[in-house]
C-alpha cells in the first residue's frame, strides 16, 4: 500500500499539487440475513483502490482507481491534479489548511474474536433461531434478522510526510418482527431499528446480544400492538428509551454542527444549519442538565465513530459541543477549522471508502449520562408517555423542525407504566425540544449505539456513527401529529 | 475497458475456477464525475473508475454471492471459491430454482459518447455560468454537475449472455438569499440537460421567495411540481413487488384487482419508455416487460422476480434483483399517465392552495396507510384567485399517499423528474386536494 501511496504523491507533487494525500483502502464486507426460515442474503464482497485528493493552483480536486499499477495510480494522480485546475476556474480563494504535525503511526480497533473467523454455519445457526423464535408467535407474519460485518485496511500517507495504518473492524446484527392484520401492519425490531445495534468491535458484540432470547418478545409486542390504544394527540410529557434518544442526538444535534453545512457547501442537498456561527458559546440549545460531546477517542467506546486517525490523518478528539446547556462547538475539518477561530481540525473528516472524498462527519456524538434510576424516573413522572425504538424519522433542511415516529409506547400514570400504545409520534423545535429535558438517566442505562447508514454527500456517502445515550425526560412535547386527521 | 470479449474471459476464468452446479457472474465498470460548488465557487471535484466482480454460485440447491474488484486471476479465482464456500453453510431451498437459459433482449443503446468523455474543464466552464447568473441577481449558487458512463454484463453457465451500456448527466443548483429556489435534470445525455433552463427556473424562485410569510397549517389544495409528486410516489414503487404482497408488507397487500387510486390514475413500469433509462433485463438476465400497475385507479398488476412468479402462479416479469435476496423484486421505471393541463393554468384555476417545488426528507409514518411525512423546501408559495401571491414558510406533512392519490383533481404532462428521495421516474405535475400540512416552520 506504501509503495502505491508513494507513487501517487509523488506524481501528484510533479504535476504541480501544493498539497496531496493519498487513501489506499482494502475493505471486505460479510452480509447474512434470514427470513421466515429462509435464507435472505448471503453475500461476501471486497473492495481494493486508491483515492488521491489534491490542492492545485489552490482549488481542490480528486481521483479514485481500483487499478493499482503504475500506470493507471500515475493517471488517478495527473487526473486529480488536472480537475483541480479546472475547479480553479472557479474560485474566489485558495484552499488553506489548519496545520497538522507529520504523524506516524499504526491503529486497530480492539477486538476479541475476528468475525471473519467466525464459522458462516455457526453465525446462520444464531439467525435461525432468533427467525424460529419470532414465528412461533402466533400472528407474526415476517421473521428478519440479520448481521453484517466489515474490515477496513487503510494507509492514509500526505505530502507532508504522514504514513499512518489503520485497521478497522464493525459488527453489527438485530431482528425485525412485523405483523400484519385488520389493514394494519405493526413492527418490532431489537435490540433497535435500522439493523440492530453496530459497533466498532468484535463478533463478541453478537454473542452478548441475546438476539434468540429476545426474539418471542419482540413477536409477541409486534402482535399485541394491534390490540393497543392509539397514542393520543395532545401536549404530554415523554420519556425516550436510549436507542430513540440517540437518533434524535443524531438529527437535531449531530448534523446541525457539521461546520460544512454552516458554511453552505451542503446547500444543495443535505441542506443548511440554524446554527450560524453567530451563536457558538452564545446559543442557550439545552436545559443546564445538557452535556453533549463529540468524541472519536476508544475511551468513548467502541461506537460507529470511534477510530485512531480521521481521513487527513487528524488523531482522534473530544470535542465539547453542549456544555451545561450552552452550545460551544462544531464538528470541523482542517479547512474549515480556520472559520471559527480554531488553528487545528476538529478530526472528524471520513469517507465512505477509496472512491470518495472525506467530509465532515458525526463521530460519536453522544449525551452524557444523568443521576437518574430508570424506575425512579418513571415514579416521578405523574402522566406521560415512554416511547421506545425508532420507526419514522425526518427534519427540515436545517435542522430545526423534526418528527420522529417509534415503534410503540407506554402509557405512565400516577408513577407507573401502564398500557402500551400504538402509532406514537412526537414533534418540536430543536432548541425548544432540548430546553424542556429534565431528567437523564445515569451510566447504568447509558447505551453506545451505532446508526451504519447516515447519508451525506455528492456522490452520496454511507457512514456509520455512534451516538451515547441513558434514557431521559422532555416536558410539554407535542405528540400524536402524525396520525392527526 | 469492459467490452463483451472481456466480460466472457472473466466469466469464462470464474466457471473455470468455480465447483458450483451452476455459475452466475454479474460485471459493472465505470466512470464517473462530479464537480460540486457552493458560495459561488468549486469547492468539490472528483472522479472515479472502477469495476465490480459478482459471482453467484449455486450447488445443490443452495445459493450465495462474492464481490470483488480485483480482476486479476488469483482473485477471480478466489471469488469463485468464495461463493461456493459461503454456499455450502446454508440449509437446502427447495423453491430454488435453476438459472434461466439465454434470453432475447430489447435493442437500444443509452450510452452517449460525448457523455461518456465530458471533462472537468466543460464541467467548469458550466458552473462558471451559473455562478455568473447567480452573482447578476445578488444570490449564492450551491449545486453539482455530474456526468458518467457504466458497463454492465451478466453471464451464466447456461449460456445466457445480457449487456447494456449508458451514460448519465445530472445537474442540480439552489439558489440562496434569505429564501432559496432549487432545480435539478437528469438524463442520459448531457445534450438533454437543459443546464441554463434549470439555472434560471431556480434563480427565479429564490428571488420569489426572499420573504416567505408565515400562513397556518390545515389542509390545502397543492399543486405539486414534478419533484414534488416523484419524491412522493417513488415511496410506492416496493408496494408493487409481488414478494412484498405475499411477505404482506405492502400497502396493497389483499387489494388486488380493487380500486386504489382515483379514476385519473394510471401508470405501468416500462423501461423501454424514452424517458426512462437502466437495462432491459433483470438480476437473473430475464428481460424487462412493459407492466400495467394501476389502470384507472384500479390496481391491475404486481411485478415478479422468477421464484416469486412460480410461488404466486404466474409469469416473471423480469424485474427481480441479484440474488439472493430478500426483497424479490421491485418495478424501477414507472411512468405515470400524466394530463394536458400545464402547472400555469393549474395556478390560473386554483382559488385558494399552494404552490409546491420540491419535497425533503420524506419518510414512512405508517406502511398500510402509507402515511409519509416530511417538510416542503426551496419555493413553497401561497396561490388565490388564480395567481401566486407570495411565498410561505416551509411546512410539515403528514400525508396518507393512498389517499392523496384518490384527491388529484389535475394533472399535467408527465416528464422525466429528478428529486432526492427516489429514483427518476417519469410523473406529470399534480393539484391535489386536502393535502394535509401539519405544522409550520420558523422560515
Amino acid at each position: 500500500m506504501k509503495e502505491w501511496a508513494q507513487w501517487a504523491l509523488d506524481t501528484a507533487a510533479a504535476r504541480g499539487a501544493s498539497y496531496a494525500d493519498v487513501r489506499v483502502l482494502d475493505a471486505r464486507h460479510r452480509t447474512l440475513s434470514t427470513k421466515n426460515g429462509k435464507v435472505g442474503t448471503l453475500s461476501e464482497s471486497e473492495s481494493l483502490g486508491l483515492g488521491v485528493r489534491v490542492i492545485a493552483e489552490g482549488a481542490w480536486g480528486f481521483a479514485a482507481t481500483d487499478q493499482l499499477t503504475r500506470e493507471k495510480i500515475d493517471q488517478a494522480a495527473a487526473r486529480a491534479v488536472a480537475i483541480a485546475r479546472a475547479s480553479a476556474r472557479v474560485k474566489k480563494k485558495d484552499a488553506v489548511l489548519a496545520p497538522e504535525p507529520m504523524i506516524t503511526a499504526v491503529w486497530r480497533t480492539p477486538i476479541d474474536k475476528d468475525p471473519f473467523a467466525v464459522p458462516i454455519d455457526e453465525m446462520m445457526k444464531l439467525l435461525f433461531r432468533a427467525d424460529e423464535e419470532m414465528r412461533k408467535v402466533q400472528g407474526v407474519t415476517l421473521a428478519e434478522a440479520s448481521m453484517g460485518f466489515t474490515r477496513l485496511e487503510q494507509f492514509f500517507a500526505s505530502t507532508r510526510g504522514s504514513e499512518i495504518r489503520q485497521t478497522k473492524t464493525y459488527s453489527g446484527a438485530g431482528l425485525v418482527a412485523t405483523s400484519f392484520a385488520e389493514n394494519e401492519i405493526q413492527k418490532r425490531s431489537y435490540p433497535n431499528s435500522f439493523g440492530g445495534q453496530h459497533a466498532s468491535t468484535g463478533y463478541e458484540l453478537i454473542e452478548g446480544l441475546q438476539l434468540a432470547e429476545n426474539a418471542r418478545r419482540v413477536g409477541e409486542e409486534a402482535v399485541a400492538l394491534h390490540r393497543a390504544d392509539k397514542c393520543p394527540e395532545g401536549r404530554r410529557t415523554i420519556i425516550l428509551d436510549s436507542s430513540q434518544l440517540g437518533l434524535q442526538i443524531h438529527e437535531s444535534i449531530g448534523h446541525p454542527i457539521e461546520l460544512d453545512r454552516v458554511l453552505g457547501t451542503e446547500a444543495n442537498f443535505a441542506g443548511m444549519s440554524f446554527l450560524t456561527l453567530d451563536q457558538l458559546g452564545k446559543l442557550r440549545y439545552g436545559s443546564e442538565i445538557v452535556n453533549v460531546v463529540a468524541d472519536a477517542r476508544l475511551e468513548h467506546g467502541p461506537g460507529l465513530g470511534t477510530f485512531g486517525y480521521d481521513d487527513e490523518g487528524v488523531p482522534a478528539q473530544c470535542i465539547d459541543i453542549i456544555k451545561d446547556g450552552r452550545f460551544v462547538g462544531y464538528l470541523s475539518s482542517r479547512e474549515t477549522a480556520p472559520a471559527i477561530g480554531l488553528n487545528r481540525s476538529g478530526g472528524t473528516m471520513r469517507a465512505e471508502s477509496w472512491n470518495r472524498i472525506p467530509l465532515i462527519r458525526m463521530t460519536n456524538v453522544s449525551l452524557r449520562p444523568g443521576t437518574w434510576k430508570l424506575d425512579d424516573l418513571i415514579a416521578d413522572t405523574d402522566e406521560g408517555l415512554y416511547l421506545e425504538t425508532n420507526r419514522s424519522w425526518s427534519i427540515d433542511d436545517r435542522r430545526y423542525h423534526f418528527q420522529f415516529g417509534t415503534e410503540i409506547a407506554w402509557e405512565i400514570q400516577g408513577g407507573k407504566r401502564t398500557r402500551m400504545l400504538k402509532n406514537p409520534s412526537y414533534s418540536g423545535i430543536t432548541t425548544e425540544f432540548w430546553n424542556s429535558c429534565d431528567a437523564i438517566c445515569n451510566r447504568s442505562y447509558w447505551t453506545l449505539w451505532g446508526t451504519p447508514n447516515c447519508g451525506k454527500g455528492q456522490p452520496m456517502q454511507s457512514m456509520g456513527t455512534g451516538h451515547g445515550a441513558a434514557p431521559a425526560r422532555f416536558r410539554n412535547v407535542l405528540v400524536g401529529v402524525a396520525y392527526a386527521q | 475497458m469492459l467490452n463483451e470479449a472481456r466480460a466472457r474471459e472473466i466469466f469464462e476464468a470464474i466457471r473455470r475456477a468455480s465447483a458450483a452446479d451452476e455459475t452466475e457472474v454479474f460485471l459493472e465498470a465505470g466512470r464517473s464525475a462530479l464537480t460540486r460548488f457552493a458560495n459561488n465557487v468549486i469547492h468539490q471535484n472528483v472522479a472515479e473508475e472502477g469495476i465490480h466482480v459478482s459471482v453467484r454460485a449455486l450447488r445443490e440447491g443452495r445459493t450465495a454471492r462474492a464481490t470483488t474488484n480485483k480482476t486479476d486471476p488469483e482473485s477471480l479465482r478466489r471469488v469463485a471459491e468464495q461463493a461456493v464456500e459461503s454456499a455450502r453453510w446454508q440449509p437446502k431451498d427447495p423453491d430454488l430454482l435453476p438459472m434461466p437459459g439465454p434470453q432475447s433482449y430489447r435493442e437500444g443503446s443509452r450510452h452517449c459518447p460525448e457523455t461518456a468523455q465530458y471533462t472537468p474543464e466543460a464541467r467548469a466552464e458550466a458552473v462558471k455560468r451559473v455562478v455568473e447568473r447567480a452573482e447578476r441577481s445578488g444570490l449564492v449558487a450551491a449545486g453539482v454537475f455530474s456526468t458518467g458512463s457504466t458497463t454492465q454484463a451478466l453471464l451464466n453457465s447456461r449460456g445466457l449472455y445480457a449487456s447494456h451500456a449508458e451514460t448519465k448527466a445530472e445537474f442540480s443548483v439552489t439558489y440562496l438569499d434569505g429564501g432559496s429556489g432549487w432545480a435539478k435534470g437528469n438524463f442520459t445525455t448531457v445534450r438533454e440537460l437543459p443546464i441554463e433552463e434549470l439555472a434560471e427556473r431556480a434563480c427565479q424562485k429564490a428571488v420569489a421567495n426572499r420573504e416567505p410569510k408565515e400562513i397556518p397549517p390545515g389542509r390545502y389544495t397543492v399543486i405539486l411540481e414534478p419533484a414534488a409528486v416523484l419524491d412522493l410516489v417513488g415511496f410506492l414503487f416496493y408496494d408493487f413487488a409481488g414478494t412484498a404482497v405475499l411477505d404482506q408488507r405492502s400497502c396493497f397487500t389483499g387489494q388486488e384487482g380493487k380500486k386504489v387510486f382515483g379514476e385519473n390514475i394510471s401508470l405501468a413500469d416500462d423501461v423501454s419508455h424514452p424517458a426512462q433509462a437502466g437495462a432491459p433485463w433483470d438480476g437473473e438476465g430475464i428481460a424487462r416487460r412493459a407492466v400495467v400497475l394501476v389502470e384507472q385507479g384500479v390496481l391491475k398488476n404486481l411485478v415478479y422476480a422468477r421464484h416469486t412468479a412460480k410461488k404466486m402462479s404466474t409469469e416473471p416479469t423480469g424485474h427481480g434483483f441479484l440474488l439472493p435476496n430478500e426483497w424479490g423484486e421491485a418495478p424501477m421505471n414507472l411512468v405515470f399517465a400524466g394530463g394536458d393541463t400545464s402547472l400555469e393554468e393549474m395556478v390560473r384555476t386554483t382559488a385558494r392552495g399552494v404552490l409546491v417545488t420540491r419535497l425533503w426528507y420524506i419518510r414512512e409514518v405508517d406502511p398500510y396507510e402509507k402515511i409519509l411525512t416530511g417538510m416542503t423546501r426551496d419555493g413553497t408559495f401561497y396561490v388565490e384567485d388564480g395567481k401566486v401571491r407570495h411565498a410561505v414558510r416551509n411546512f410539515r406533512f403528514n400525508q396518507s399517499l393512498k389517499a392523496m392519490l384518490n384527491q388529484v383533481e389535475l394533472l399535467g404532462p408527465a416528464v422525466r423528474a429528478a428529486g432526492e428521495e427516489a429514483f427518476e421516474m417519469v410523473v406529470p405535475p399534480m393539484r391535489v386536494k386536502n393535502f394535509h400540512f401539519t405544522e409550520a416552520t420558523k422560515y
